[in-house]
């Protein structure tokens, strides 16, 4: 039993849901092996090589993986995952963009969005939009999973000492070409690992009221999050959105404001360790989930509650 | 350009979705059914392509069983030229359905496959990259914009944090996510004429696939409830069961 898990990093440094799939890692048993594949990606290998749980880094570092595209970091995956039976990436935009591609080189079934381990073969995932969980079991030498994040605790980022692997096999991109990025450039925690969020929904009434959850999450510490119908009307970018087609968050602290709770939204935060409801709507659905309801105006309640803290 | 879109049946996304009382899966018996919304999208990215003068030829593919011709009617009443159903017992698993497609896009050999990033059944997020890989074609999935450059594809995805844009050589694989487009509805005379549309079903035996199962479902549970709390009367209460009682801030 061995694992490889694909690190999630911006060459700098990891991201932190590669220690939330490191927890899913060390839960299969065996020794589990990061890799890292960007370009001058010197800054999250050091990162790697410290992780008490990986016992061995491959680092791949070339221009053709430097925006990580699916094209070359699957064959390369591929080619590595031959001598693994786990292969694990956390189940981001960019772990379920190349996990599938690399299955499908290997011949094998991807599981996504795994949520627990029930024997290194057998894993639990939500389907129908969490409405249903789903034991499967893979009939495959090898198994190629995406992690949601939010279900696993994070493993020790310190303490560790392994060995690193330079890889020179390079895999080119072909006939994809990258043209840019637009970034959101926040000083505010990263919405997928931030320990209190505090999310608007259509309540707000528009983009300019979209301040009183910034505001409010600057006080707290928090990140800001969205639901789809505040997203639809335009209020805040998509990246912001919780829920079954944005992001899975399971934070300390979960605030939502002026969001009715709908199924979609709720698959998003119920995991949520403390929620706190805020809406005028005593009947809106987002009660029945929270641990502590406030019926009241949230252009009243909000500044208030920022007075408070 | 020749598009192939590819669709499939759904249970319909305002139902509730229950359990069987055995575990075995959830239960689909007399449950209404449709397209898969993120299908939707891909059927009106390829026919926007084709009003604006840039595919020729669209080719709607459904796999699963019979039932499924419906979809495809549907995407023909949208706007696809001919259909194709290949007719399996059951709706197999995502590599399974990569690999027919495979085999449809090897006989009709389009520019450019369209699929939904996701089917909200299974939620599995695989098919478009597999095909990808098994065609060795480049691929652009989560995609919130698609235009045609000098031969090129050029698609604006979704990523974490923000977009991310690629160039395309074609053929290529795109999967579209909810903010490429906002679908249109079939009309009457359009879902009429969709009845004459040339709709052909193949057998995976015909395609040269064989069935074969990677995964097996064990069970299928609810998940767990979460229990409501209790209503706070003012903002004071609110912070003090906060820092007292939750400890969280």
């Amino acid at each position: 039993m061995n694992t490889l898990v694909i690190a999630e990093h911006d060459n700098r440094s990891l991201k932190g849901s590669t220690l939330n799939t490191l927890g899913a890692a060390a839960q299969l048993g065996g020794e589990v092996h990061l890799l890292v594949a960007g370009l001058d990606c010197g800054g999250a290998v050091a990162e790697a090589a410290a992780l008490p749980g990986v016992s061995k880094v491959l680092v791949a570092d070339a221009d053709a993986y430097q925006h990580q595209l699916a094209e070359s970091l699957s064959r390369l995956v591929a080619d590595l995952g031959k001598n693994y039976t786990h292969i694990l990436a956390p189940a981001g935009s960019a772990g379920k963009n190349l996990m599938p591609r690399v299955a499908a080189l290997l011949d094998v079934a991807q599981l996504s969005d795994i949520v627990g381990v029930v024997s290194p073969s057998t894993f639990r995932r939500p389907i129908y939009a969490g409405n249903a969980i789903a034991t499967v079991q893979s009939l495959d030498p090898v198994v190629v999973a995406t992690v949601r994040v939010s279900a696993f605790d994070p493993q020790p980022a310190q303490g560790g000492d392994a060995t690193i692997q330079t890889l020179d096999v390079v895999h080119e991109t072909g006939t994809v070409r990258f043209v840019g990025e637009e970034l959101a450039v926040s000083d505010r925690p990263d919405l997928g690992s931030a320990r209190i969020v505090v999310s608007g929904g259509r309540g707000l009434g528009s983009g300019e009221n979209f301040a009183l959850i910034e505001s409010l999450a600057d006080k707290l510490g928090a990140a800001v999050g969205a639901s789809r119908a505040a997203v639809d009307a335009g209020f805040v970018a998509n990246d912001r959105q919780v829920g079954q087609t944005g992001k899975i968050v399971a934070p300390e602290l979960y605030v939502a404001v002026g969001i009715s709770g709908a199924i979609q939204h709720l698959a998003g935060m119920k995991d949520s360790k403390v929620i706190v409801a805020i809406n005028k709507d005593e009947e809106a659905p987002i009660f029945q989930v929270a641990d502590y309801g406030l019926v009241a105006d949230l252009f009243e309640a909000v500044p208030e509650l920022e007075r408070a803290l | 350009m020749k598009i192939l879109v590819t669709v499939k049946r759904v249970i319909d996304y305002n139902v509730k979705v229950r359990v069987k009382a055995d575990q075995s899966d959830v239960d689909l018996a007399n449950v209404k059914m449709a397209m898969n919304p993120f299908c939707e999208i891909a059927v009106e990215a390829a026919v926007r392509l084709k009003e604006a003068g840039l595919a020729s030829e669209i080719v709607a593919v459904s796999v699963g069983p019979s039932a499924c011709q419906e979809q495809v009617r549907t995407a023909l009443a949208l706007g696809a030229d001919r259909g194709i159903q290949v007719d399996t017992a059951e709706q197999p698993e995502p590599l399974i359905v990569a690999k027919l497609l495979a085999a449809v896009v090897a006989a009709e050999k389009p520019d450019l496959v369209i699929l939904g990033k996701q089917a909200i059944d299974g939620d599995n997020n695989q098919t478009g990259q597999m095909l990808a890989a098994l065609l060795d074609w480049p691929q652009a999935t989560f995609a919130s914009a698609i235009a045609v450059e000098e031969g090129r594809l050029k698609v604006t995805r979704e990523i974490d944090g923000g977009l991310q844009t690629l160039s395309l050589a074609l053929p290529a694989i795109v999967t579209t996510d909810l903010r490429l487009n906002e679908p249109r509805y079939a009309s009457l005379p359009n879902i009429m004429k969709a009845k004459k549309k040339p709709l052909e079903v193949k057998s995976p035996a015909e395609l040269g696939v064989a069935l074969k199962a990677h995964t097996r479902l064990l069970k299928v549970e609810a998940p767990a409830e979460r229990q409501g709390g209790i209503k706070v009367a003012s903002v004071g209460e609110l912070v003090e069961k906060l820092k007292r009682e939750a400890k969280v801030i």
